[in-house]
């Protein structure tokens, strides 16, 4: 029987059909042809048996809508691995909705990837009875259950989407968070109620427009004006809120930021308006009011670029799993973390993380601390040996001794750092923001001036004059240059794999001047190894024989040569033998074979030094030594041609967690080894960025790892690299794919050509505003006036950016 | 006149009650799923061991 290694992904090797099979469920090249249901071959039993309840239940429609889309199972269904949801506490916390007769859950499954997918979440009602209705929402990758509570707990219905292969993502951060939906639908309805008087102040304004004077019926016009002004103020009282608590904020804060002036300018706009119209002196410029606050709302729409499926506020709550397994006198119980304590003993299986700082019981654990350290090779222990949290656990199962609650965890502290407390350093708009504390203090300036030259020529006019400056002003088309510019460039960064969390950190990127990199994980592709045999030529009978040996070990450098090899095991394996921390041996078809360290196998000198430097396993077959396979890191494509450039332009570092093993490729690939440094702690990380950025560096931090939180967090724009964008990724501004490492230098050169094309729009939109300030100066700014060069400034400026931030995309080949 | 005017507004506050019902209602919150859901058959159908993958019932005929 064969055994599939889901996170391993083979190297793809073009293989003709007769010798491979692809799985009908997942796609996946079969190992072999054991499993198979009529002509279809499957490349695991996990597959298998999804395809056999989708075939009892008629469900295989499934497979025609898309080819092979099935998610192969990946964890060995353990019965209640979700016996912890039915626990009043949790249950509490994941239920959505409960009367008692009928629930309501939302499960994240990020495993869901096409049409197929979406098919077949819905059709849970034909599976189980007890299930009402299932609704998927696909760009949030989750899928609402509603079903009997009679009959069925939550750990059913959970178990029953994770047996189809769409594994729930159940933590303490995905709980209970619905709300932020909220605030995007609010400016949806202020867009629709502004857009709607908008669109009727403007047909009740043109007869004025159209008109000579005293052609329109005074009583019509006297309707209009006051419709007009109904049909305002709700625009005023709810649509343009924001833009006045801000404005206070700032103000309060001693800045002037760019909503000063617009609140001034709108606020303005309608009074002098309401004062014309109540007064019956004029018609007011409330069309002209309603449509600049329709402009500004539709560049908020604009500027709020969300990604549904990704997260930018993750902590280690949502790394780490909802419930362990807790053995209270030899009887085993899922329990929520929270609850556990000091002296508890638990559980933890093949691939499962540890939630505490804990000390092992027996020996045979492997902790893989990749994504915690940064260190890449699982780290062997014994019993008795200390355990940190975050760990993962790489074999067999293991019983582990907690010696610290999960929330005061060596891992877990670095959140009690200030800078996790603090909140982040506001870089709002800080151009934009620049520009409008001088443009606010010149506009009112002006606005005085001129109404102190007409308070001695025309007294009437000179208010007249002063409101209508500051009404021209209104900095409505430098407000849209930046939202329309960096939301465009938001939108190509995110096309080509680089979701970025929010405009001002496009901003932030075109003024970074330091760039800081992770090995292990960001510079390293985290899930490939290069795996080579060196030594003698193996035979491939011999391979055979290697794969059937290593098969039955689970230790990590086993199941990486286990799937390096390209040939199928069938010999069977005696007399088999793990030795921790030393190697394996058995004996296959008649040959004595030994796996493991070059001490075990009682090498020495040269061979041991090797050993320090790089992973090796070393082979002999009948005690003869036949070579040794060679596990190194895999440095992502692209990433020479990348550092040149970025050193040149660029100060650069690398801080890893990892040991100097791999320091000469580092050098060779940095330039100079000053830069590097290795063995840094997660502290030492943060320390050296907050330090860094003293000295008045400008700093990017690209990282992968829960030991990148702090740094990423500290720096000016934290960038976290993940194979898998539904997968965990730390606290950060930016999510990058780790194939789209090696363009990192376009996108910070195209962060800043964003930037010029805001400093071009903002001198266009300075140019209206001469234009409009000399008609309001001259005291001849009519409606009519006022009607055409708002919307024309802004409309204008909303083009010009939006097409010249296109352009210089496609210049650096990024649309 | 004074009755066009109140009609013609009549039928623009009907459109925004509209509007914001379908915002409330969630109709803005998922844009995608609804238009993949409409093209699936409600139709069940079993595929026998030896047919090929992919084969619709249309085909068979």
């Amino acid at each position: 029987m064969a055994v599939k290694f889901d996170q391993y992904s083979p190297a793809e090797k073009p293989v003709s059909a007769d010798e491979k099979r692809l799985c009908y469920h997942c796609g996946d090249v079969c190992p072999d042809r054991s499993i198979a249901i009529g002509d279809k071959y499957f490349c695991c039993n996990g597959c298998k048996t999804v395809f056999e309840i989708l075939n009892t239940n008629e469900l295989c429609d499934y497979y025609s809508i898309e080819d092979t889309p099935g998610i192969s199972p990946k964890q060995d269904l353990i019965v209640d691995r979700f016996a912890y949801l039915d626990e009043p506490t949790v249950r509490e916390q994941v239920l959505e909705f409960s009367d008692g007769k009928t629930e309501k859950v939302t499960f994240q499954t990020p495993a869901m990837h096409c049409a197929s997918c979406i098919w077949l979440l819905e059709k849970l009602h034909d599976m189980d009875g007890r299930i009402y209705q299932s609704q998927v929402n696909f760009p949030r990758k989750e899928v609402t259950i509603s079903y009997n509570r009679e009959t069925m707990q939550l750990s059913e219905a959970a178990a029953l989407v994770s047996a189809l292969g769409y594994e729930p993502l159940i933590s303490l951060d995905t709980v209970g968070k619905r709300e932020q939906s909220s605030a995007e639908k609010k400016l949806y309805l202020k867009v629709g109620l502004a857009g709607f008087a908008f669109g009727n102040v403007m047909i009740l304004s043109f007869p004025e427009y159209l008109s000579r004077v005293g052609e329109v019926d005074p009583v019509f016009k006297l309707v209009f004006g006051y419709l007009s002004l109904a049909l305002s103020l709700p625009v005023l009282l709810f649509a343009t809120k924001d833009y006045y608590t801000s404005a206070w904020a700032g103000l309060k804060s001693r800045t002037v930021n760019i909503d000063v002036p617009i609140t001034l300018g709108v606020g303005m706009l309608f009074l002098r308006s309401a004062w014309e119209i109540l007064t019956q002196t004029g018609a007011g410029y409330l069309d002209s009011f309603t449509g600049l606050v329709f402009f500004l709302l539709v560049g908020r729409i604009f500027q709020q670029k969300t990604y549904d499926v990704l997260s930018f506020e993750r902590d280690y709550r949502s790394f780490f799993p909802l419930s362990v397994t807790r053995k209270v006198n030899a009887v085993e119980a899922p329990v929520p973390i929270a609850q556990l304590k000091p002296g508890d003993r638990i559980i933890i299986r093949n691939q499962e993380l540890i939630p505490a700082d804990a000390v092992l019981l027996k020996s045979g654990a492997y902790i893989d601390y990749s994504f915690v350290s940064g260190e890449s090779d699982p780290v062997a222990k014994a019993a008795g040996d200390f355990i940190y949290a975050g760990g993962r656990q790489v074999g067999t199962t293991i019983e582990l001794e907690v010696i610290k609650e999960p929330s005061q965890s060596y891992l877990t502290q670095l959140w009690n750092n200030d800078i996790f407390s603090k909140p982040r350093h506001s870089r709002l708009n800080e151009t934009v923001n620049q520009v409008s504390h001088y443009f606010t203090f010149g506009v009112l300036a002006i606005a005085l001036a001129a109404a102190l030259y007409w308070l001695q020529v025309d007294t009437g006019k000179a208010i007249k004059v002063f409101t209508a400056v500051l009404i021209v002003a209104c900095p409505c088309a430098l407000a849209l240059s930046s939202p329309f510019a960096l939301g465009t460039a938001l939108r190509i960064f995110g096309r080509q794999g680089f979701y970025v969390k929010n405009t001002e950190a496009v901003e932030a990127l075109s003024k970074i001047d330091t760039i800081i990199m992770d090995k292990t994980g960001t510079l390293t592709e985290a899930r490939h190894d290069i795996i080579e045999f060196s030594g003698g030529h193996l035979t491939g009978a011999e391979q055979g024989w290697i794969k059937a040996l290593v098969q039955h070990s689970t230790h990590p450098l086993s199941l990486k040569i286990f799937q390096a090899l390209d040939v199928t095991a069938t010999e069977s394996v005696a007399a088999y033998q793990e030795l921790t921390g030393q190697g394996i041996q058995g004996s296959v078809a008649g040959h004595e074979l030994k796996l493991g360290s070059a001490t075990w196998l009682g090498l020495s000198g040269e061979a041991r030094q090797v050993e320090d430097l790089k992973t090796r396993v070393f082979l002999s077959i009948d005690s003869e030594l036949k070579g040794s396979f060679l596990i190194a890191n895999v440095y992502r494509q692209g990433l020479r041609p990348l550092l040149q450039q970025l050193g040149k332009r660029f100060k650069l570092y690398l801080l890893s967690g990892d040991t100097e093993r791999e320091k000469a490729t580092l050098v060779n690939l940095f330039g100079s080894e000053e830069e590097l440094h290795f063995r840094q702690t997660p502290e030492d990380k943060l320390n050296f960025v907050s330090h860094i950025k003293a000295s008045g560096a400008h700093v990017l931090m690209v990282g992968d790892g829960l030991n990148d939180a702090g740094a990423l967090r500290a720096s000016e724009v934290g960038v976290a690299v993940t194979e898998d964008v539904s997968a965990f990724s730390p606290a950060s501004d930016a999510i990058l794919t780790g194939d789209k490492l090696q363009l990192l230098n376009t996108f910070i050169k195209m962060s800043q050509a964003t930037m010029q094309v805001i400093l071009a729009s903002f001198t266009i939109s300075v140019l209206y505003n001469i234009i409009g300030i000399s008609f309001a100066v001259a005291g001849r700014l009519s409606p009519l006036v006022s009607a055409i060069l708002m919307p024309a400034s802004s409309i204008s400026v909303v083009i010009f950016t939006t097409v010249a931030t296109t352009l210089r995309a496609r210049l650096l080949r990024l649309a | 006149m004074f009755i066009l005017m109140g009609v013609s507004l009549f039928a623009a506050l009907l459109f925004l009650g509209a509007y914001i019902w379908s915002v409330r209602s969630g109709q803005f919150d998922d844009k995608y799923t609804p238009s993949v859901r409409i093209l699936f058959d409600d139709e069940k159908m079993k595929t026998e061991p030896g047919e090929k993958p992919g084969t619709s019932k249309e085909e068979k005929k």
